[in-house]
């Protein structure tokens, strides 16, 4: 029954939402670090949050070590705690 | 020896070659204390994301530290008395990367935009009522 939902929910959907892949993984992948701002802006929301990794679709392994590198850049004043 | 990162914040009103004593100052601490400094950088003036202490400004340095912890813990004790650092924080790394750091490189790569995650969503549109689902 589980297996029917699913299918009738894709169907209702006009068109197929291609999976995204982790941008912080792979090869040639940015490495995640908190003095890099210009790449940690990147996973924040216009108010200075931190985006949750369903949007961004970074791995959970990945969204721990960049909310940490967020989280440092915050408290040396690199990135906002919070716009107003 | 563990390897750290450190940064230290310096007031505004405090002149670049103050900053630069004061980081021999540090690095002469870390010396007496057995270890060594293997790079230091100086960012310069840069503005504050939020007031620290009332300041909007502040010098930024990082120093790059192979020394052991009881050097480390003396030289953030003097630190925390001298009233020209806001702010300072020590990271231990596993290894200390070499060459400019990426606050020095940002400039070099403005051009490469196009790797851009998720250019057609908008930033911030997480708040939304209904949650996505991929």
């Amino acid at each position: 029954m589980a297996i029917k939902d699913l299918s009738t929910s894709q169907a209702r959907r006009p068109f197929q939402r291609r999976r995204k892949t982790d941008p912080l993984s792979g090869t040639n992948a940015p490495k995640i670090d908190y003095k890099d701002v210009r790449l940690l802006q990147r996973y924040v929301s216009e108010r200075g949050k931190i985006v949750p990794s369903r949007i961004t679709a970074v791995s959970a392994k990945k969204q721990r070590i960049l909310a940490q590198a967020i989280k440092r850049a915050r408290f040396i004043g690199l990135m906002p705690y919070a716009v107003q | 020896m563990p390897l750290y990162e450190h940064i230290y914040l310096a007031r505004q009103d405090v002149s670049p070659q103050q900053v630069e004593e004061m980081t021999t100052n540090m690095t002469t601490v870390l010396q007496a204390g057995g270890g060594k400094v293997t790079k230091n950088e100086y960012w310069g003036l840069k503005s504050l994301s939020y007031r620290i202490k009332k300041n909007r400004k502040a010098h930024y340095s990082l120093l790059n530290i192979d020394a052991p912890a009881p050097a480390v813990a003396e030289m953030e004790r003097q630190m925390r008395i001298n009233e020209d650092i806001l702010r300072f924080m020590t990271v231990r790394v596993d290894e200390l990367e070499e060459g400019p750091s990426a606050m020095l490189q940002k400039r070099d790569r403005d051009d490469d935009r196009s790797d851009r995650p998720g250019g057609d969503r908008g930033r911030g549109g997480f708040d939304r009522d209904r949650p996505r689902r991929f």
